[in-house]
């Protein structure tokens, strides 16, 4: 089925089966290949996106649910709270073998935007979705942290 | 791995000396002869900037190949061709502050390639193969890498010297420039051509440690723009022309094999082009994975048993059980301890089990295969790049020199992707082998596939006793260790002696305590699943069990555990230094915080050693919180202390999530964990805080990849039980502090 929606800005149009999910549609036919495949069933947030600004795990999303809605994939999170995330992943070497880090960090910036000064407890509540198997969790806290620090809010 | 493959290069391969190594770097590769002054095009894709501030270049770059490990380019960038797989644990960033720090080059200039598949060029030189493993990649490298570069330098400074017509011993180099007192300067890029004419030298002088500038400090790593922007490439991001991509419907049990299957209902499947059987199963080769992934499901498939293993882990751990009443192979000859037991003032029996482990790396395995005349070209996350080759090579049925294999970043491997049968890569080969439409093919393990097929740490049951005199001092100790060689059945398998596989009794038969009789023996039998090494191999349970155990002489002899440690360590001074480092930062002589509880471990694998406190508590329903962790490492001299401080958060996280809930269970011979929701690794609420001392030996450096991980696991058990009293012997602790 053809589905119209909007991917880092830019109104795109896909034919595809209406049931292939985001996560595949994303990187197959539009070549977006930041967003990972980890699990497939929700539980590992290598996926993660942002659906109308708000966190969302691609890889069990129907293509035919977000007709008419926005996508932000890593590639096209270019706003304040992303560059200070990137930022602070950089800063801070946050990375190890990688492969989680863009679902890492879309949650993360999903997580600065609802809370713009989150303690250690909310941020673990808000990226324990996500897993990360090179165990890079305490830098992600700390770049959260230092994220919130350079975008205003306590750090 | 390094001490088995270590014997395995004296046989496989020359061993490489320092002088030797430039002989084959110069002469041995023709595409890589120094001073033939070829010009290519630079591999923009594969070379990483190492800052982001890096300005885009105006036009065409030309690479200069100064040796089999350095190339200059135009552009004044200087690629590292880095010969070991990434991971995750730094070798792109490693491997290149080797190169600028003895070429004098800015840290910002430095770029870094994955080298060919090419052993002549690229083994690793404890192994006679080109491989990623044992945490051996620096370690290895380590001279290797400072002489090509030396070398490198030494080709600018005389490129330099003949353009300006002055003696090359009054030139000097500094951040990328080659400078002379008269005034005269270039960048390395300016002079490349010309040092690509240059002979390299016999050899090189290289810096003395005192003098480094870089090494031992906090560099950026190279790859963390590219995994931060999307731009990194894995092998799931592969995208070739016409590409198809294939799911493999695998048997549900070790060693089933397909009987009949009927394709029909995937056939149908919209996108779907071919359905082929292969060794391991029936592919399903699709336009998209979505595709793939409906056609697999649809298909219809008898499987025949007949040669699979159909126990589950409760008759194999029950085998197990039974084996351990007689003796093993013999690893440490203790003489008669029964008898020296029988006088001893106190004796601690325990028995320990450890279950299959997987290794659960975020990106499944994948593996991208194109096969046309020319050859056969892989693009994965090679380990092992020679036998990867070599697979590929005879799966194709095409010679070896035309498999090329293109190293890519791996979303995690923890000991995964090495595998002496190059299991998903001769599958992907198979596939794209059968399929009739010779597109190239991305083979994906869904998570379920990478869950259920196998390559686990193996299952281990540990019977030990071990006595003390009436002072408290060991007498005798004895371990008997049942599971499965990883080895055997493998090409490795020569490095079996006398019945042992040396990765079974890793530190247990080498225990470091002052033990006056040290008997262990192994059995291990044949079982229908297959095995692996798993980030620190057989460290992972040995370094468990030995340091409860060694924590439980010290109860038993009312001795401080650091105390009693220390007093059986006098002959290893680096053991007592990371553990009184460690003790040192966990104030271990002062009680712990209100509520909260310590314990300790400290443990040498792949020539690294770490100690670790971990400071916990339970609360009144059983529910453990690591609070924090203090790890001292002694790697020898640490290259990069960050990424040594990475290793050790990585190697705790996982060693964490291990000890708490991970366990491969089979009923009837099937993997009953086939997703993260069943086999759940640490997750961030639970990572404690983590401090990492590094405790400088002065030691050539030595890996950090595997051997965070040993310590943790003893050392939460130790402290569960100074915290109330339960010994935990049968991991995953799972609920059993709730149960108690
Ligand atoms: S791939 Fe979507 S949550 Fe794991
Ligand atoms: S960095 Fe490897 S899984 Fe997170």
């Amino acid at each position: 089925m053809k589905v119209e929606f909007s991917v880092n800005g830019e109104p795109r149009t896909v034919d595809v089966p209406g049931d292939k999910p985001v996560l595949w549609v994303v990187r197959e036919d539009l070549k977006l290949t930041a967003s990972k495949f980890g699990c497939g069933i929700g539980q590992c947030g290598a996926c993660t996106v942002l659906l109308d600004g708000n966190m969302t795990r691609s890889c069990g999303l129907p293509v035919s649910a977000v007709a008419g809605r926005e996508i932000t994939t890593l590639e096209g999170a270019d706003d304040a709270v992303a560059k200070a995330v990137r930022d602070a992943w950089r800063a801070l070497d946050v990375v190890q073998c990688g492969y989680c880090q863009s679902g890492q960090m879309m949650s993360a910036i999903a997580l600065l935007r609802s809370n713009p000064s989150p303690d250690n407890a909310a941020i673990d509540a808000a990226m324990s979705g996500n897993l990360c198997r090179c165990a890079t969790y305490q830098r992600i806290r700390k770049a959260i942290h230092q994220a919130a620090g350079e975008l205003g809010g306590a750090a | 791995m390094k001490r088995y493959i270590d014997a395995a290069a004296v046989t496989a391969s020359p061993a490489l000396s320092r002088r030797r190594f430039l002989t084959v770097t110069t002469l041995g590769g023709a595409g890589f002869v120094v001073g033939c002054g070829q010009r290519e095009q630079a591999p923009a894709a594969a070379a990483v900037p190492a800052s982001a501030a890096a300005e885009p270049a105006p036009q065409p770059i030309s690479l200069e190949t100064l040796n089999a490990f350095v190339r200059i380019g135009s552009d004044d960038t200087v690629t590292a061709v880095v010969k070991h797989l990434d991971k995750g644990q730094g070798v792109t960033t490693g491997l290149p502050s080797i190169v600028a720090e003895e070429m004098d080059a800015d840290w910002s200039q430095m770029r870094f390639e994955f080298a060919p598949a090419d052993a002549q060029k690229y083994a690793n030189l404890f192994f006679g193969v080109q491989g990623t493993g044992g945490s051996t990649a620096i370690a290895n490298s380590w001279m290797q890498y400072r002489t090509a570069a030396a070398g490198a330098r030494a080709m600018l400074v005389d490129a330099a010297a003949k353009r300006w017509s002055v003696p090359a011993a009054e030139i000097t180099v500094a951040a990328g420039v080659v400078s002379h007192p008269s005034g005269q300067s270039a960048r390395f890029g300016e002079l490349a051509a010309d040092a690509a004419g240059e002979s390299p030298p016999d050899a090189p002088t290289l810096k003395a440690p005192e003098d480094f500038k870089l090494l031992g400090t906090h560099l950026r790593r190279i790859d963390s723009v590219a995994k931060t922007d999307g731009s990194a490439q894995y092998t799931i991001d592969t995208d070739l022309p016409d590409m198809k991509v294939a799911l493999v419907a695998h048997s549900p049990r070790f060693g089933g094999r397909v009987g009949a299957f009927d394709a029909t209902a995937a056939q149908a499947v919209e996108g779907v082009s071919e359905v082929v059987e292969v060794p391991t199963g029936v592919a399903v080769i699709a336009d998209s994975f979505w595709s793939a992934r409906k056609g697999r499901d649809a298909l219809k498939i008898e499987w025949d048993d007949s040669d699979a293993e159909l126990r589950g882990t409760e008759e194999i751990l029950a085998d197990f059980r039974d084996l351990a009443t007689t003796p093993g192979a013999t690893a440490s000859d203790g003489g008669d301890v029964d008898a020296t037991l029988a006088d001893a003032s106190q004796v601690v029996e325990l028995t320990f089990e450890a279950p299959f482990l997987a290794h659960a790396t975020m990106e499944p395995m994948d593996c991208v295969v194109r096969l046309d005349e020319s050859g056969c070209d892989i693009w994965t996350g090679s380990q092992l790049q020679t036998v990867d080759q070599q697979v590929a090579s005879a799966v194709a049925g095409v010679p070896l020199g035309n498999v090329r294999v293109n190293t890519l970043f791996a979303g995690g491997s923890f000991g995964r992707r090495a595998v002496a049968n190059s299991d998903y890569i001769a599958e992907a080969v198979a596939v794209a082998r059968a399929s009739r439409s010779g597109a190239p093919v991305k083979l994906i393990w869904t998570r379920e596939d990478d869950f259920t097929s196998g390559h686990f740490r193996p299952m281990s049951l540990h019977v030990m006793r071990a006595g003390i005199d009436a002072i408290g001092q060991p007498v005798g100790w004895s371990h008997r260790i049942v599971t499965q060689s990883i080895l055997s059945g493998t090409p490795f398998e020569g490095l079996i002696s006398n019945g042992v596989d040396p990765s079974t009794v890793e530190g247990a038969a080498n225990l470091p305590y002052a033990v006056k009789q040290l008997q262990v023996d192994v059995h291990t039998p044949r079982i229908g699943v297959p095995v692996l090494w798993w980030r620190s191999v057989g460290h992972t349970q040995n370094g468990w069990v030995t340091e409860v155990m060694i924590d439980q002489l010290a109860h038993a002899a009312k001795a401080d555990p650091v105390d009693y440690r220390l007093g059986l360590l006098e002959t290893h001074p680096r053991h007592r230094a990371v553990l009184q480092r460690a003790a040192a930062a966990a104030n271990w002589s002062a009680p712990a915080p209100e509520g909260r509880f310590r314990g300790v471990a400290v443990h040498e694998s792949f020539s690294s050693f770490v100690a670790q406190v971990a400071e916990i508590s339970v609360d009144s329903v059983g529910r453990l919180k690591v609070h924090r962790v203090f790890c001292a490492v002694d790697c020898g001299f640490a290259i990069n202390p960050d990424v040594v401080r990475a290793q050790m958060e990585g190697g705790i996280g996982m060693g964490l999530g291990a000890f708490l809930r991970e366990g491969v269970t089979f009923s009837e011979g099937q993997v009953l964990s086939n997703n993260y929701h069943l086999y759940r690794p640490l997750r961030i609420n639970e990572m404690p805080e983590v401090e990492v001392y590094i405790v400088n030996s002065g030691e050539a450096p030595t890996g950090v990849g595997e051997p965070g991980l040993p310590p943790i696991a003893p050392a939460v058990t130790n402290a569960i039980f100074a915290a109330t009293g339960q010994l935990i012997t049968t991991l995953p602790l799972g609920d059993q502090l709730s149960a108690g």
